[in-house]
């Protein structure tokens, strides 16, 4: 008898992934998903941190993938080794702070390293042709199945015509006539496969699928890389980096200002590695400082954060500071005006 | 016998399904797993990890700001 054949295939939670690994599944091979977690993916995070955005229903779009193609889904923390990916890629950044296609090729590697431990024959992406400026070009497609190591081992269902056979077609495993030849960056072939799938609701992403493809995020870490001196990172100012006002009064502390009750809850987390303040005569918001500060700047930070306090137009307003030692201490400041704030603060 | 704990406290998702899957990993069948979150997502991704891969869901509860979510290990994992 021969051998149930298995293929693991690359979950994102868009479209592109759900349709190739359903063309791949059709052809009767058993079909598992991998999802990798960077921790720039734009999944829930700032979703589950925004008060307003909390009666939304949400859901993980990666499980519900899994879910509509009836697999098994094994999620992977590679929030670690991902680093050396954002910090030193060797094929450089997209138009932002995207190291899309040493980010293709990092996890195309673990999932290859993946089948080798779990004992299934194959990968398979949603990649296609011409779709992304960067990794889904006809001269980088092949860039990724060799530098991951994964070569002709991997799949791509959506494109598969328009590349050269790889070993499941070869060795008749799947029929490379089932595939598809999508080329280009319209997305109606995709649209149009999910209705004869009869797939509805799918997440269409705008952009890319995680952060660092966002302008904006991508100018708060430079700014980040810029203030501390080096190219690094931790969980927490990614985190830290998708909440709230960031403003930059000094080179060297930055203010970070909640701007509802969600964000500030959020941030209360983290009032241990941080000094913050609150602002207590009126209503206001919860604000870190990140950097070392010293009495001057935290009187300055006092009087940015009460500009965005109800006591705004107030002749003063009163705030606490918690220093990282637990230890409070009142201030009462005159709030800035909104000339006093340089648009160049806000990062 | 008492469930074994996974604390996914501060944890924004996919972080509390991941430390569940991981704990889940190493158990046998039959045991009890309960997350406790803070990330209201959790609700809802747990309970959908389990269905994908043959994990039973025993109970989701709220206490305060924090959603406990009761998963059995299923058969195969
Ligand atoms: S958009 Fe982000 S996750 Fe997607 S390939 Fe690019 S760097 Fe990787």
């Amino acid at each position: 008898m021969t051998r149930q054949r298995k293929a693991v295939a690359l979950i994102s939670g868009g479209l592109d992934s759900l349709l190739a690994a359903k063309v791949i599944q059709q052809q009767g091979i058993h079909v598992e998903g991998i999802n990798f977690f960077t921790g720039f993916c734009v999944e829930g995070h700032t979703h589950a941190i925004r008060q307003k955005d909390r009666s939304r229903v949400k859901r993980n779009n990666a499980l519900w993938v899994a879910e509509q193609l009836g697999i098994k889904l094994h999620i992977v923390d590679i929030v670690e080794e991902y680093k050396d990916i954002v910090l030193n890629p060797k094929h450089g950044y997209g138009a932002n702070l995207n190291p899309c296609l040493d980010c293709k090729i990092f996890m195309v590697k673990k999932a290859h390293e993946w089948i080798a431990e779990h004992g299934f024959d194959f990968i398979i992406t949603g990649e296609v042709v011409g779709q992304r400026p960067m990794s889904q070009r006809k001269d980088t497609m092949p860039v990724v199945a060799r530098e991951s190591g994964a070569e002709d081992r991997l799949v791509r269902p959506l494109s598969g015509r328009n590349l050269p056979a790889t070993l499941p077609e070869r060795e008749g495993w799947i029929s490379r006539d089932q595939l598809y030849g999508f080329n280009g960056r319209s997305r109606k072939p995709q649209m149009a496969l999910a209705e004869q799938f009869g797939l509805e609701d799918y997440a269409q992403p705008a952009g890319g699928c995680c952060f660092l493809t966002d302008a904006q995020y991508a100018v708060k870490l430079a700014d980040l890389w810029q203030a501390r001196g080096e190219k690094q990172y931790e969980m927490d100012d990614i985190m830290l980096l998708k909440v709230g006002r960031h403003l930059r009064p000094r080179p060297h502390f930055k203010v970070i200002i909640s701007r509802e009750e969600g964000e500030g809850n959020f941030l209360q987390g983290y009032r241990k590695q941080y000094v913050s303040l609150l602002t207590t005569s009126h209503a206001g918001p919860l604000a870190l400082l990140d950097g070392s500060v010293d009495a001057d700047d935290i009187a300055l930070a006092a009087r940015l954060v009460a500009r965005f306090s109800q006591g705004k137009q107030a002749e003063r307003v009163e705030l606490t500071v918690t220093a990282l030692d637990g230890s409070q201490q009142q201030l009462s400041v005159k709030p800035l005006t909104a000339e006093e704030i340089p648009q160049e603060w806000y990062i | 016998m008492s469930p074994v704990i996974v604390d996914a406290r501060r944890l924004l998702c996919p972080m509390p399904v991941i430390r569940v899957q991981n704990r889940v990993k190493e158990l046998p069948p039959g045991t009890r797993v309960e997350a406790i979150c803070t990330d209201p997502g959790a609700l809802s991704d747990i309970p959908a990890w389990c269905r994908i891969n043959g994990h039973k869901l025993i109970e989701t509860r709220t206490e305060g700001n924090e959603y406990i979510i009761v998963v059995e290990v299923g058969e195969e994992s």
